[in-house]
């Protein structure tokens, strides 16, 4: 268990660790912890923090913005981890058959990776979301479209790297077939990266999403965090809680995210951590 | 806009802002000075003949005149003509113009280019003035200055029809036998209103200048105009406050920022001068999806929604809760129809009764909500009427949409719900009828009849109303059939807009008719 013994020892991780739990319990006991509907307006617009019964004050609309952050807790979650998972997926899937069986599909493959690489991503997503209608299935297939690539080239460089091992050639030998190879022998060795750049994808897909939110281009049926600063970004110079709450949660998810997935990196890279001193 | 355009946007204020030498009094008024003021998106093009979206029609109501121009009340008032007459039958109008009128290129105006302007420009390039001017069956100019409308049969709403916005005068000379979109006189703007294009930033700004030869002797009051570009709500009101721009019109300000506004003491605020464009919102139901035909339905969602509140928590006390299909600003409004007051439980007896009952999860049926892309403010009136009907079971799945495409599938009729507003010209036959009338069941068209609501009954009464003679007999007629719309719940009508209008109060006499701040600004002034 050296590994987890590695992550505890690093103070950036645990904080982030801390925040991360904190996050993903609003996000699970949202209904117990703020029993309103976030989009029911249940004051007088525009009250400020610490009023009665609202928390962290009320939006244009007397809408309760703790239970806006709760709720918008599930959405930015679910939709980061939605969103990675895909992406994971199709890279994993993508970078795997590059890599193993190299020449003509690798060069093929590539190609398409590097298409999707030389259009900037965030555009990418704005117009297949704009293009699509905005939805929380959109949203999740438009940022799983531009956050495959950079998996998919990492997968491909592992198995590069793992395939022509003696223990991957020992196993061969043995008349293990292709896909037992890259199943039991080349995937779980090449695994640590792949999880590592997983993390950091669900803070990029969280950022995007609340951009896209922003913009307008939300599912309209789900409060989300990027969707409140979008709405409140108008009115930021009478009532500053109605953006500085959800951007300080996206704020705080994104690091904590980001916190994790480098305390990851540092734990599953024992050479680096070594490197370190750690 | 970046800070650079701001600063030099403060900058070319500065410079314009000290009202000039030269100062004369024309009975009370002062004589020079500059108004700035905002435009919004900006417009494509300065001809209203040729496009009629909103900041066209706000700038172009200083370039172009029409006959006529109309009071609070909808009262005709001269415009280009001094005078008109109706003969008894209803069938001809005669026009008298003021002499001495002239475009902007310095030749004359005559009623050669009323004629030319109505039955061949507007014909071919204006669908609204299409509706009314299809109905004539000559139009001639037996002098230079007398023009004659022959209507093929009465039409009783045609005085509405001459305001600068529906039948704007252009040149013959310069627009006679040409491609009208690809006229080069498009860009010099020549109308014969009292302000003239003098230059066009694109993206920067519109500079109107008075037109010495305008024919109202001493007219206009204010030399130059400014209509600027400013992309971004927050900085448009930080210019009105600091008095950069003197003048903000429609929806120039957001409406959460009214109140502040309205309190400031350099701000005059006033929601007169929309009379004539009386915008109408409304919630519309297509009527050919159950059970959106049933009338009872439609009942129960006017009664679901709290308007009172709507009006107060989206449009911040702007506007008031629309009774009907008729604004109480339009001419032959009836105040006495079924009313719908804020009821759930009426709603759920209704609906109940229908036989829609909840599920489990308390939802009767689900419907979806095509959400205008044009604001925050329309968002948030979905998301209002959506907690509404939510609390009676109806449950409401909004779909974002962008410009074209909200427009495309609401004229096809491939929407469940939606929240449409329009103006109504002042006259139900030119701004009310299209949108319940069978006639006007067209698909592909926005704004025509797009629920499907169809009642013979209210074909009937339209129609008679139309070329009815005598404003008694249409009162008549009107007020019948604003009750069997308002029983039959054609539609959800939710608010008639109010815009707020703020100028600086150094800028007097702005808003002097029910066209507002699309009118001419002769008669503005700065004290």
């Amino acid at each position: 268990m050296g590994f987890v013994r590695a992550f505890l020892r690093n103070p950036g991780g645990m904080i982030g660790l801390v925040l991360l739990v904190g996050v993903i319990a609003v996000a699970i006991f949202a209904p117990l912890l703020v029993p309103v509907d976030p989009w029911e307006m249940v004051g007088a617009p525009f009250e400020p923090p610490l009023s009665p019964d609202l928390p962290l004050g009320s939006d244009t609309m007397g809408r309760d913005i703790a239970a806006g952050l709760a709720h918008g807790a599930r959405v930015s979650l679910a939709i980061g981890l939605a969103s990675t998972l895909a992406a994971v997926l199709v890279g994993v899937v993508i970078g795997a058959t590059a890599g193993w069986f190299g020449g003509l599909v690798d060069a093929a493959l590539m190609r398409i990776a590097e298409l999707f690489q030389t259009i900037p991503g965030f555009i990418l997503a704005v117009l297949l979301v704009a293009t699509l209608g905005p939805s929380l299935a959109h949203e999740i297939l438009a940022i799983a479209a531009i956050s495959w690539p950079p998996l998919a080239r990492l997968t491909r460089g592992e198995f590069l790297r793992l395939k022509g091992r003696d223990f991957v050639r020992a196993a061969a030998c043995q008349g293990e077939r292709p896909a037992a190879l890259i199943l039991r022998h080349i995937l779980p060795n090449a695994l640590a990266p792949i999880i590592v750049t997983g993390s950091l994808t669900v803070a990029t897909a969280i950022l995007i999403e609340s951009a896209l939110s922003f913009l307008g281009l939300g599912d309209p049926n789900l409060m989300s965090w990027g969707y409140m600063v979008g709405a409140a970004r108008t009115v930021i110079r009478q009532a500053w809680w109605t953006s500085v709450f959800p951007g300080a949660a996206i704020l705080i998810t994104v690091l904590a995210i980001n916190l994790v997935g480098e305390a990851l990196n540092d734990a599953l890279n024992p050479r680096l951590a070594r490197g370190r001193g750690a | 806009m970046n800070r650079r355009d701001f600063a030099k946007l403060m900058l070319a204020a500065g410079a314009a802002g000290p009202i000039p030498f030269g100062i004369t009094r024309a009975a009370g008024q002062t004589r020079g000075g500059v108004l700035n003021t905002v435009i919004q998106p900006e417009p494509p093009i300065l001809v209203s003949a040729l496009n009629q979206q909103a900041p066209t029609l706000t700038v172009c109501g200083k370039i172009y005149e029409s006959l006529l121009t109309y009071d609070f009340d909808l009262t005709p008032k001269p415009g280009m003509a001094q005078s008109w007459e109706r003969s008894p039958d209803g069938l001809t109008y005669t026009f008298k113009l003021f002499p001495g009128i002239t475009f902007h290129d310095g030749s004359p105006m005559t009623a050669e280019d009323v004629v030319f302007s109505v039955t061949k420009a507007l014909m071919e390039a204006h669908a609204r003035a299409r509706g009314t001017f299809s109905r004539l069956a000559s139009a001639e100019a037996p002098d230079p200055l007398t023009v004659v409308f022959r209507l093929k049969e009465p039409f009783a709403p045609f005085l509405h029809a001459f305001d600068a916005t529906t039948a704007p005068v252009i040149s013959k000379a310069l627009y006679e036998n040409t491609d009208l979109r690809q006229n080069p006189n498009n860009a010099r703007a020549i109308g014969t209103g009292p302000f003239k294009l003098k230059e066009w930033v694109k993206g920067s700004h519109i500079h109107l200048v008075r037109h010495e030869g305008y024919y109202r002797k001493g007219e206009p009051y204010l030399d130059e105009i400014y209509y600027r570009v400013i992309p971004d709500a927050a900085s448009r009101a930080v210019a009105l406050e600091s008095g950069t721009i003197q003048l903000t019109q429609w929806n120039d300000v957001e409406a959460f920022d009214v109140p502040r506004l309205k309190a400031l003491p350099n701000l005059d605020m006033t929601t007169k001068g929309y009379e004539f464009y009386a915008p109408h919102l409304w919630l519309e139901m297509n009527t050919r999806i159950a059970p959106m035909n049933d009338k009872r339905f439609r009942q129960a969602v006017l009664y679901a929604v709290d308007r009172e509140a709507l009006r107060k928590r989206v449009f911040f006390g702007l506007g008031k809760v629309a009774t009907g299909p008729v604004s109480s600003k339009t001419r032959f409004y009836e105040p006495n129809v079924p009313k719908y007051e804020y009821a759930p439980a009426k709603a759920v007896a209704l609906l109940d009764a229908m036989g829609l009952k909840p599920a489990a999860d308390g939802k009767r049926v689900s419907l979806k909500y095509l959400v205008p892309p044009y604001g925050e403010m329309w968002q948030r009136v979905a998301e209002y009427v959506r907690q509404s009907l939510g609390k009676v079971g109806i449950d409401i799945v909004l779909e974002g949409i962008d410009v074209g495409g909200w427009a495309a599938r609401c004229g096809n009729w491939e929407f469940e719900m939606s929240a449409p507003w329009t103006y109504q010209y002042g006259d139900p036959a030119l701004g009310v009828s299209r949108s319940y009338i069978s006639s006007n069941i067209r698909k592909g068209i926005l704004f025509s009849n797009t629920s499907g609501y169809s009642n013979p009954e209210v074909d009937r009464l339209f129609e008679a109303a139309a070329v009815a003679q005598d404003d008694a007999t249409r009162q008549n007629l009107y007020s019948q059939v604003q009750k069997i719309l308002v029983e039959d719940a054609a539609v959800a009508w939710l608010m008639e807009l109010d815009f707020p209008t703020f100028t600086n109060k150094h800028i007097k006499d702005l808003v002097v008719t029910g066209s507002g701040v699309n009118d001419t600004f002769a008669r503005a002034y700065r004290a």
